[in-house]
């Protein structure tokens, strides 16, 4: 090895404590970035192949019913290339030892067992016979929320009669990767499954022989979506079709493109922070660097090494810092990687999970590394190049001290001795002190990023869940049915009070955008579910109009006073104009609002509702969705404590996981930037303090200047933490927007103390660690060599 | 006691030429006049001595000699070679190849040891010895594998001479070697000095404030503000050894 290469290993051991701190800087950055995006490519990769392997369709449509022989002319729609019928309905299944309401969508599978199209995955067991009309095959994640193995019994209403199931497999679908009751807040695999049945026993149960009410079709590549959707829709317009739609608005489908979009996003911000913190630790300790080696850079040079030698020397320094975090970040990214894919997994099903790393992620976590090796060192290594050999040869005159501003504004009497030195030193450096402070403030504000995380969702859930969703159960009808269901509802055992409400499918259109979502109609001054948005303020109805969710109208580029186009998607499929009377927040959903009577008025369907909200007397609402389970109008039950317990049930883990990355980060990040300021600041002063104590100063003494001004500098981030942090949660909020839900930006102080505190405690751990090194320090070696 | 050599002033022997040098360093608002018009010659195998108070202007004239430095006017050249229109590239490779430096305070590199310290010179030298044959030169082959601070000021700067010599170079030029040395340990030092430019026959120049250094020299050259002010021809040179101060 040449003799300057050896200089390099042995000054990197020299640096062990700042290499330390920088490597877990580079780390994190490199770590979370891989992670975020080969979680992303993974599951992206994953899903293409389920989708391609098994035949995922581009286009929908549901209808009341239609003959077999319409699929002919389906099939005729230009660009369309694979047509599969089927039979689909929603049931009220019967968990045995699971008291609550339990909803299954049944769908049917040919009774050859050959889908073309959404083919399942069998993951266990075999298709339903066709021969008989007993047996059925679930979705994973409802067997496993409870347990059902094969030849496990289950109960369904089956067209109005209880009919006892036998499960003979457990599959997966392209169509169910994320499987969700269709507008509903979150996932609930406990209480909604999808069960697969042969046609012919489904079509019996509901005299479906030879007709269908639902349809699924592939397209030739090339195809336009929305010419074909329109077809469709002309197609089974006389046979009650719900609105054709594509495969970007399909609930599963949607819902992971929106989480790649997370992924994408996550990907981009904490490695940035990252970036920037690596870069100004370099920074430092490499400006530092060069400077004590001024003499030997000069030496050196003398000696005719060039500066571009000079550079490729310190040049090597830096990479050698850089790749330990770099080769450790990308290890601990894909190890992290797979930990997030195995949680996305228990949410998002697909057969296995493939795991991808791409080559371009390595080549720009390698890039990002080096771009804040540049970022930090380009200024120090131009300098050691520019120095003029016999410059540097000159001993570096004493550090230019000034009357500190603060001293200036009369506190200067008060001050001790050493006080003065921590305030002047502060004062020599101030554009170190700031970028100090700015590190620090940087990790605080990381912390609070992710205990907001928290914060915000538990807002969210008590706003949605608990403000503004007061009824104890919401039912459901088949159909949309008369007001009077609500005086024979009310009439029931226990029932304290109840409200009607309507839900109306339908596609909004203004100008050229549409979407497909429902229209809620809401008794005027709701009791039991108020519109609130996010001031908590109740939104009063109008009485005529509707009002949007701004997530929403900024989707479809509407503004109040702006006139859309309802299209309505059951019943009289009437297509009316509306005016938007205005745009509300809200987190959840993306969903118009009206008056429950104007919606009525629009639709001209008279006094119809769609179910009823309802409180009751804790003791008969076991009774209470017993009966309603066996109301054959009564399409489902939604119990709203069951819906809380269930959102955290869904999201805890990745929550959990996040906190505990975002804790991680924030953490390094603190303990590089604390760590590092001690360390730099001990060996810079190490001749000063060493004179101090030479004067008579005790350990404890000289432990206050240094550590003083240490203190003081994580004080003094603090405030300014909290003010970045809030402007992170701000931008987390902001990109994290999506159909599901928008994160609401609350910040709860226990947040804000978590954050200070782990940066005090790193900045005290990095204290304590060179109050031992000052403990040890020693006088005579310190006084005598020449830095 | 040694015998004067003749520094004669055939063209063929002189290593440097030094004509109306001057240096200004601009301070912003006043200019220091390091150098004021000098000018001299070294001739090869001589060893002369730099003899002027601080701040006379040594210090820049053997920077400037050895290319660390460029001057603001007037004229160098070594062995015919322009020094003061030379490129950056063409001064360090004249640094690498020809030119051998001792300084004050050694600037040896502390993460190294006293044979890796000449490595970094012989591994980039033209014509270098081992660097164990340097050392043994000034007198530490038992110190090969310790590092600067595990020696003693002599030591170091003995080791400083030794990477200075080991390229082989022409001329060996040397800012107060003995500066930051006692006398006892400054002897040892100006002996390996000595023997370096009498067994290698390398053209030395010896910075120094301390009039008794020069009755080692051939030659010795006074500066005083920036100028030279006399030149002095020792007839005999002194051995290091009958050197006290
Ligand atoms: N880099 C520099 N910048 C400004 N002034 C300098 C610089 N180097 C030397 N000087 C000044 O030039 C004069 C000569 O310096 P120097 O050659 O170091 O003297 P010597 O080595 O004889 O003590 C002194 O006044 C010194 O202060
Ligand atoms: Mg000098």
């Amino acid at each position: 090895m040449k003799a300057l290469d050896r200089k390099v290993w042995r000054d990197l051991w020299r640096m062990k404590g700042q290499v330390f701190a920088i490597t877990l800087v580079v780390m994190s950055g490199v770590a979370t970035f891989v992670m975020f995006i080969t979680t992303m490519h993974s599951l992206d990769l994953t899903r293409n192949r389920f989708y391609l392997d098994y035949n995922f369709a581009d286009a929908f449509v549901s209808l009341k019913r239609a003959p077999e022989s319409l699929k002919d002319k389906i099939k005729d729609v230009a660009g369309v290339n694979q047509v599969e019928t089927r039979v689909s309905a929603y049931v009220k299944l019967d968990v045995r030892g699971f008291s609550e309401p339990v909803t299954g969508h049944i769908i049917s599978v040919p009774d050859d067992g050959q889908s073309l199209v959404n083919r399942i995955y069998m993951r266990k067991g075999r298709l339903a016979d066709p021969a008989k009309d007993n047996e059925v095959v679930i979705s994973e994640t409802f067997a496993h929320a409870h347990g059902f193995n094969l030849g496990d019994p289950l109960a369904a209403v089956i067209n109005g009669k209880w009919k006892k199931l036998t499960i003979t497999g457990i599959a997966l679908s392209p169509e169910f990767v994320l499987v969700m009751r269709p507008f509903a807040m979150s996932p609930d695999f406990k209480r909604y499954g999808i069960l697969w049945m042969s046609r012919k026993a489904i079509s019996k149960a509901y005299n479906m022989e030879g007709a269908f009410n639902d349809v699924v079709l592939t397209l030739y590549p090339g195809t336009k979506v929305n010419d074909v959707l329109r077809e469709l829709d002309n197609i089974v317009d006389r046979y009650g079709g719900f609105g054709a739609f594509a495969r970007k608005d399909q609930i599963s489908h949607r819902l992971l493109n929106e989480e790649f979009n997370m992924l994408r996003n996550m990907a981009r911000i904490f490695p940035t922070i990252f970036i920037c913190v690596a870069a100004f630790l370099l920074n430092v300790v490499m400006s530092r660097t060069v400077n004590t080696q001024r003499e030997q850079i000069a030496a050196l040079k003398a000696f005719g090494y060039d500066n571009t030698a000079i550079v490729i020397h310190y040049g090597k320094l830096v990479v050698l810092i850089i790749s330990s975090g770099l080769l450790l970040g990308i290890a601990v990214g894909i190890w992290l990687g797979q930990i997030l894919g195995g949680i996305y997994m228990e949410i998002y099903r697909f057969p296995d999970l493939a795991f991808i790393l791409k080559p371009w992620v390595i080549v720009t976590a390698i890039m990002i590394s080096i771009l804040s090796a540049m970022a930090g060192t380009v200024h120090s290594l131009w300098r050691s190049a520019k120095q003029p050999p016999a410059e540097a040869m000159r001993p570096e005159p004493p550090a230019k001290y000034r009357v500190s501003l603060l001293e200036k504004a009369g506190i200067g009497p008060w001050l001790t001795q050493p006080s003065r030195i921590i305030v002047r030193n502060i004062g020599r450096k101030p554009i170190r002190t700031f970028l100090s402070i700015i590190g620090i403030a940087v990790a605080c504000a990381t912390m609070i990023s992710s205990g907001f995380f928290k914060d915000s969702v538990d807002h969210m859930v008590n706003v949605q869940f608990v403000l503004s969703q007061k009824e104890d159960m919401a039912v459901g009808f088949t159909e949309p049915t008369s007001y009077r269901a609500l005086y024979e509802l009310k009439e029931m055992e226990g029932v304290h009070y109840a409200e009607t409400f309507r839900t109306v499918p339908v596609r909004l259109k203004f100008g050229r955008s549409s979407y497909k979502t429902v229209i809620n109609g809401i008794e005027p001054d709701s009791r039991l579910h108020p519109l609130l948005d996010t001031n908590l303020k109740p939104v009063t109805l109008p009485q005529e109009g509707i009002v949007l969710n701004d997530y929403l109208g900024k989707m479809l580029g509407v503004k109040a006073g702006d006139m859309l186009t309802v299209e309505a998607l059951e019943g009289s499929k009437a297509i009316r104009q509306v005016q938007v009377i205005a745009l509300v927040r809200l987190y959840l959903g993306v969903m118009g609002y009206m008056d429950l009577k104007a919606l009525n008025r629009l639709m001209r369907e008279g006094d119809a509702v769609s179910g009823i909200y309802l409180t009751a007397d804790e003791r008969y609402q076991d009774k209470l969705y017993r009966s309603f389970v066996n109301m054959p109008r009564v399409s489902g039950t939604i119990v709203r404590k069951n819906e809380i317990s269930n959102f955290y049930d869904v999201q805890a883990k990745g929550m959990l996981f996040f906190t505990f990355i975002a804790t991680l980060m924030a953490g390094s990040i603190s303990i590089g930037v604390v760590y590092n300021n001690a360390r730099i600041a001990l060996s810079e002063r190490s001749r000063e303090l060493s004179s101090l104590r030479v004067l008579g100063y005790t350990r404890g003494e000289i432990s206050y200047i240094l550590l003083g001004e240490l203190a003081l500098i994580a004080l003094t981030a603090i405030p300014p933490g909290f003010l970045i942090g809030y402007g992170l949660c701000a931008y987390i909020t902001e990109i994290l927007q999506s159909d599901l839900f928008r994160i609401p930006l609350v910040i709860e102080l226990k947040t804000y103390s978590m954050a200070a505190a782990v940066v005090l405690v790193s900045a005290s751990v990095s204290g304590l660690i060179v109050r031992r090194k000052l403990d040890h320090l020693d006088l005579v070696e310190v006084l005598k060599t020449r830095e | 006691m040694t015998a004067q050599r003749n520094p004669s002033n055939n063209p063929e022997n002189v290593v440097f030429q030094v004509r109306d040098l001057a240096k200004i360093y601009d301070m912003g608002e006043v200019k220091v006049h390091a150098l004021r018009g000098a000018n001299l010659e070294l001739f090869s195998k001589e060893l002369i001595v730099l003899l002027g108070p601080s701040g006379s202007g040594k210090s820049t004239l053997l920077n400037i000699l050895g290319g660390l430095d460029t001057a603001t006017s007037g004229f160098v050249s070594y062995r015919g070679r322009n020094l003061t229109s030379a490129t950056e590239a063409e001064l360090t490779e004249y640094r690498r190849f020809h030119v051998g430096f001792v300084f004050q305070f050694y600037n040896l590199i502390p993460s190294l040891t006293a044979l890796e310290n000449v490595s970094v010179v012989t591994e980039i030298a033209g014509n270098p010895m081992k660097p164990e044959d340097a050392l043994a030169l000034v007198g530490l082959t038992e110190r090969l594998d310790h590092f600067p601070a595990q020696l003693s000021g002599g030591e170091q700067q003995r080791v400083a001479i030794a990477r200075a010599i080991s390229k082989n170079p022409e001329v060996l030029l040397c800012d107060e070697p003995t500066g930051a040395l006692d006398s006892q340990t400054g002897v040892v030092v100006l002996e390996a000095l000595e023997r370096v430019n009498r067994e290698l026959n390398t053209a030395t120049a010896i910075i120094t404030h301390n009039v008794d250094i020069a009755a080692m020299a051939d030659r010795v050259i006074h500066l005083s503000n920036g100028r030279i002010s006399e030149v002095t021809a020792n007839k005999v040179r002194k051995s290091p050894r009958e050197i006290k101060w």
